[in-house]
């Protein structure tokens, strides 16, 4: 069962009655079918009208809910053959990113993503998602690796951002960061990007410099957290409501900014409630993407990728 | 006798409003390593170092220009590019308004062509002084534009960083320019063109993580603060203190991270230094 949000909580309620109903119905073996149906869809009436009008900051805690699925989920239900491979060959092997080969439409592609725990413990050991500079080296030496052996590469984001600790530091997070992004900008083969939970910042953008950015519905991207803005503009952090409204995050903002390309619709009720939909849709993307891409000759996908951040804010 | 006289009447000065705990600007600045009291005019010609301590006092990008480049060699570019707000936030607009009035520049940045010991380059400073060289959109645009202009000159670049990282109230459009100035750059690199960055006291954020950790030779001035995250959020992060020295010059070449370290009056002679022994003479 999900964890609640406070929003969530009327649909809560009917959800659990449903259930009363039916596990009464059944046990005194009388025909509620009727009730139950009534019940059920003025459920589906109120899942969709708190969906549908989520604010900026409901949007902030469906992308960090425990429940969504994770990057291991979506290579889990999408690729097959998957490999994982580890390490980055310097230092270390950071559990906050995964990546490895395996197969996409049977084609053999090159997937990574930050890989956030779906419980305490696992999110300690992955550090909630939130990479070291080797975790960013593990993934540059993969794209790498994809170039020499022209598979196309699928990044997915999810993370509050780049680790901020002593090691992180010391190790050059900074250059991590600033070396992956002139990775991906030269990359030789098709790269997309699926921002399926939270884009936090530099950690975000570490593996966002791609030919198509994809959004899922409820998914956030944003250049600080909303807690972290308050805290710096309003000197409030308890104002990070007002902040993600301001600040434009939501899939549906960065669409309109020309950042996201697509945003790919979630089940109703977001996709904790139904992680099968929600994976099914974001593969239907990523099929017509790559599609998409593999059209396009290889000496041309550097420069449209310079065009395409170039004309990002409107001044070029 | 006179002089001396004057001398003395300085220190008196000086021992009152030590005391008062006020130090009239414009005249004296007390340096903030070891509270050296520096008179500003001495502090100018001394390339804004404190003689007793050699902290490096932050410079705008008009004094950077001034003991960097070739007298009357630098010819601006992009200087009416005005600010931005793309989602009209009134305090930002206030905020801009205000950084322009104080620095008497448009925007974060200062960029354009200029020799360095006769030879040329292109250069782009940023000034701490203008929200601390926050990079949003324009000031990412004129960096890309620089950069652009490089690459069809077939000139060097070096870029004086100092920035407290990306620019919040332009939002993810502000994150954005990582990514395009980090693609400029690897246009310059593809060309065969030399690019130095120099950091100076704070790179932080998105500029260091962008563009400012991607130079051939990349140099820093003494003492300068230089990291992702800032001190403050590592030790909330951790919840302890930092050491000392943490995340500065000497603690990142020592990591490797950095080229060398150099002072302040002898940056112009090393950075022309570097662009003579890069020097392609015109086919």
């Amino acid at each position: 069962m999900p964890a609640i949000m406070e929003f969530e909580k009327p649909l809560q309620e009917l959800e659990n009655k449903i259930s009363e109903l039916r596990s009464f119905a059944q046990e005194k073996g009388i025909d509620l079918a009727n009730e139950i149906a009534i019940l059920e869809n003025r459920a589906r009436e109120v899942k969709e009208s708190i969906y549908g009008n989520l604010n900026s900051w409901q949007k902030v805690l469906i992308a960090r809910h425990t429940e969504r699925p994770n990057t291991l989920d979506y290579i889990n239900y999408l690729f097959t053959d998957f490999i994982e491979l580890h390490g980055d060959r310097l230092f270390n092997d950071d559990p906050a990113v995964i990546g490895g080969i395996g197969r996409f439409g049977g084609m053999a592609v090159t997937v990574l993503g930050h890989l956030k725990g779906k419980d305490t413990k696992e999110n300690l050991t992955r550090n909630f998602g939130m990479a070291h500079p080797e975790g960013y080296r593990k993934a540059m030496r993969l794209m790498k690796q994809a170039e020499k052996f022209k598979r196309p590469v699928i990044c997915f984001i999810d993370t509050p951002g780049a680790y901020c600790g002593m090691g992180a530091e010391e190790r050059g997070q900074f250059e991590a960061i600033a070396k992956s992004i002139s990775v991906m900008a030269t990359l030789q083969v098709p790269v997309i990007s699926v921002v399926i939970g939270e884009g936090g910042s530099g950690g975000a953008i570490a593996f966002g410099v791609s030919d198509r950015i994809l959004m899922l519905e409820h998914a956030v991207y944003s250049v600080i957290s909303p807690e972290g803005y308050a805290s710096i503009l309003f000197k409030d952090a308890a104002r990070c409501r007002e902040a993600a409204e301001a600040m434009k995050i939501t899939a549906q903002d960065l669409f309109e900014l020309g950042v996201a390309d697509q945003v790919i619709s979630e089940p109703a009720g977001g996709a904790h409630r139904d992680p099968e939909i929600a994976t099914k849709n974001v593969g239907e993307a990523l099929t017509e993407t790559l599609k998409d891409l593999l059209a396009v000759p290889a000496e041309n996908l550097t420069s449209q990728r310079y065009e395409k951040y170039r004309a990002i804010g409107g001044l070029a | 006798m006179v002089l001396e006289f004057f001398r003395n009447q300085k220190y008196i000065t000086l021992q009152q409003e030590l005391e008062g705990r006020d130090i009239p600007e414009g005249t004296w600045i007390k340096c903030e390593r070891c509270g050296e009291i520096l008179s500003n005019k001495e502090l100018e010609k001394n390339f804004k170092i404190c003689r007793k301590c050699g902290f490096h006092f932050r410079l705008n990008a008009i004094e950077r220009i001034k003991i960097t480049v070739d007298e009357g060699s630098f010819d601006e570019m992009d200087a009416g590019l005005l600010p931005v707000n793309p989602f009209g936030l009134p305090e930002y607009e206030k905020k801009l308004a205000l950084a322009r009035e104080k620095s008497g520049l448009n925007e974060a940045v200062v960029t354009g062509e200029g020799t360095i010991g006769g030879f040329p380059a292109v250069l782009v400073i940023m000034d701490p002084e203008f929200m601390m060289a926050s990079m949003g959109t324009v000031v990412g645009e004129k960096i890309t534009r620089a950069v652009e202009t490089a690459v069809r000159a077939g000139k060097p670049v070096i870029i004086f960083s100092a920035s407290g990282g990306a620019r919040m109230q332009e939002g993810i459009i502000s994150l954005m320019q990582m990514p395009k100035t980090v693609a400029a750059l690897a246009r310059l690199g593809e060309a065969g063109l030399l690019y130095i960055s120099v950091l100076t006291d704070p790179t932080t954020g998105g500029v260091s993580a962008s563009f400012a950790a991607l130079g051939d030779v990349i140099i820093s001035e003494p003492g300068a603060l230089i990291g992702f995250a800032g001190p403050r959020v590592i030790e909330q992060t951790i919840r302890q203190k930092l050491p000392e020295g943490f995340q500065r010059a000497e603690f990142l070449k020592q990591h490797g991270f950095i080229d060398l370290i150099v002072h302040r009056p002898e940056l112009k002679e090393t950075l022309a230094l570097l662009l003579a022994l890069h020097h392609r003479e015109e086919k």
